[in-house]
């Protein structure tokens, strides 16, 4: 055993840039999500079965629907469906890690907590583009769903970009929630959700007590948007409300959470 | 019981070359509520030693741990890691940590986790050498979660190497491991420093520090009771225990018999803890009027739970260890 005076070596030490973000964490983190066969059910399989069962049903697939056909507004609807519960759950996978301790592990690293934040919604993208690829690409093979070649880059760019809105709601539940079995719950209520924005069912079918209500869910504003490039641009500034209201409150309370959570006591 | 600070002065600056110590507690206190863990801890560590943490459960060691790394904040005092805030020695790779539990991912393998550990730092050991010196190269390509726990905590250990810190700090490492596994770990430990590192684990089996660190820092109640090499620690336990009924005893005047080291009075009971104890006994029955006297030897194992335990004089409760 060394009993001798060691000189270390400090000035030779420096910290890393980007608080620690880098390329290879994030390659990690995706092939994690992408090893979980739960999750890709949810977030690809189960999109495209939808679209399948839903978008070419022969008595309204091919009716006209703005600048296409229903068929390409109900893969719209799917992809968005299958964006969101991916980036949800690339959110709330910091519940999981929290709860195994690797959080904490982290924080004996340079790691700073903003690029871990970055990293995990960077993680919920890259699954959610996976999402929107798959249905659009299922969608494509079939055939049936039509829509001028720009609309088709436009609506998946929209719905991609604003699954952003639900990697932040993820995050809030996966600081809020202290589970392992966090997306069971959070796959419930992005149902009730998608039924609130009218993925499912068009909202003019409910009555007329429900289609107010269902105005105000956290998913109607950006549903209305991402179908907006194909139904014909009758822009509300009341769905813009709706997506930045919900971000507010989705980030917001990350961010408290979170706050709390890496708060040196 | 009397508390014996046995403080064998360890100067600040040893080399005088202006090196930081490696750990520099000055004044530490920390508490959760009403409950205070750590009460008034002065550490220095100069870079090379290995020193054990040792006391039991509930002690302050892990809350003094978690200070010296930065996942809490001191109520009261100063902390210093080779000179630096714990935060940016940590960031600069200079300490690492092998936690008790938790802190992996079921769904990496242990070659992923090792990879993606590496990947914060700006400067890391290869993979497959940290791998090596841990010991489990074969198992690279397993699932953390379906590794023993000896295993995981080898991972732990490989993760720890990999900055090249220049101080490790192991927490309760070899909890819940089997005999062969815990020797093989410290094996490893050992080896690694050999090559110079600092290193500080905390322990509750007297044996364990004994046999891996230059220094033993005994701990009790968030306070240091005794600090010094292993044979000093054990010094402490050495001799036996004088016990006699003696009304109206003083103990000043205990204290002066040649070859008493500690005294103890309980109202009409004195205890008087010697490493003569034949001088103490043929004291007590010749010039005093003491009766009822026993003599009985203090094994190392019982030197440390007096030492260390909470007796009967203290009226302060158990400070519990928070994480």
């Amino acid at each position: 055993m060394s009993t001798s005076v060691a000189t270390p070596d400090l000035t030779g030490r420096r910290a890393p840039g980007l608080g620690g973000f880098n390329i290879t964490v994030l390659r990690l983190e995706v092939r994690r999500l992408l090893r979980n066969r739960r999750t890709v059910l949810f977030t690809m399989v189960l999109p495209v079965v939808f679209f399948l069962i839903f978008g070419l049903n022969k008595q309204y697939a091919n009716d006209r629907a703005g600048h296409g056909n229903v068929s390409a507004f109900i893969m719209i609807s799917m992809a968005l469906y299958g964006a969101i519960l991916a980036t949800t759950s690339g959110g709330a996978m910091v519940s999981i890690e929290r709860a195994a301790g690797w959080s904490r592990q982290l924080r004996l690293t340079p790691l700073s907590p903003a690029a871990y934040i970055a990293i995990k919604m960077l993680t919920a993208l890259v699954l959610g583009l996976g999402s929107v690829v798959a249905v659009y690409a299922v969608g494509a093979l079939t055939g049936k769903p039509s829509m001028p070649g720009y609309l088709w880059l436009v609506t998946g760019l929209c719905v991609w970009v604003g699954s952003l809105l639900f990697a932040a709601f993820g995050l809030f539940m996966g600081y809020l929630l202290p589970t392992e079995n966090v997306m069971q719950i959070l796959s419930f209520a992005l149902l009730l959700f998608s039924f609130g924005g009218g993925l499912f069912i068009p909202l003019s079918q409910f009555p007329h007590v429900l289609q107010t209500i269902a105005q105000y869910t956290p998913l109607y504003g950006l549903n209305q948007i991402v179908h907006d490039p194909l139904t014909g641009g009758r822009f509300h500034v009341a769905w813009l409300a709706n997506v930045l209201v919900w971000l507010a409150i989705f980030a917001g309370g990350a961010a408290w959470r979170f706050r709390k959570d890496t708060a040196r006591v | 019981m009397t508390v014996t600070n046995v403080d064998y002065g360890r100067p600040r600056d040893p080399a005088g070359s202006g090196t930081p110590q490696a750990v520099d507690l000055r004044g530490v206190h920390k508490s959760f509520g009403s409950v205070q863990a750590v009460r008034g801890i002065d550490l220095d560590i100069t870079p090379g030693e290995i020193v054990a943490f040792l006391g039991p459960n509930g002690a302050g060691k892990t809350s003094t741990i978690d200070i010296i790394l930065g996942l809490s904040r001191p109520t009261a005092g100063e902390v210093a890691v080779f000179g630096m805030q714990p935060r940016q020695a940590i960031a600069r790779g200079l300490v690492s940590a092998v936690m008790q539990t938790g802190g992996l991912l079921k769904d990496l393998t242990v070659a992923e986790t090792a990879q993606y550990t590496a990947s914060l730092f700006a400067q890391s050991r290869p993979v497959a050498e940290v791998l090596k010196r841990a010991g489990i190269t074969a198992i690279a390509d397993r699932k953390v979660g379906k590794c023993s726990g000896g295993e995981q905590q080898r991972l732990r250990f490989a993760m720890a190497l990999l900055s090249d810190p220049e101080l490790l700090v192991l927490d309760e490492p070899t909890t819940g491991m089997d005999v062969e596994g815990r020797r093989g770990f410290w094996a490893a430990i050992r080896e690694d420093a050999a090559k110079g590192r600092t290193v500080l684990f905390a322990t509750h089996y007297l044996e364990e520090a004994d046999d891996y660190a230059d220094r033993i820092i005994l701990v009790r109640q968030g306070q240091i009771v005794a600090d010094g090499t292993g044979a000093e620690i054990k010094a402490l336990a050495a001799g036996r225990t004088v016990r006699a009924t003696l009304p109206g005893a003083d103990e000043a005047t205990l204290r002066g018999i040649a070859g008493a080291d500690s005294v103890e009075v309980r109202g009409d009971t004195v205890l008087v803890h010697a490493t003569d104890s034949d001088a103490v006994a043929r004291y007590l029955l010749t010039s005093t009027p003491a009766r009822d006297l026993e003599i009985t030897t203090r094994g190392i194992e019982d030197a440390f739970i007096a030492l260390t335990s909470d007796d009967a004089d203290t009226t302060t409760k158990t400070t519990g260890e928070s994480r």
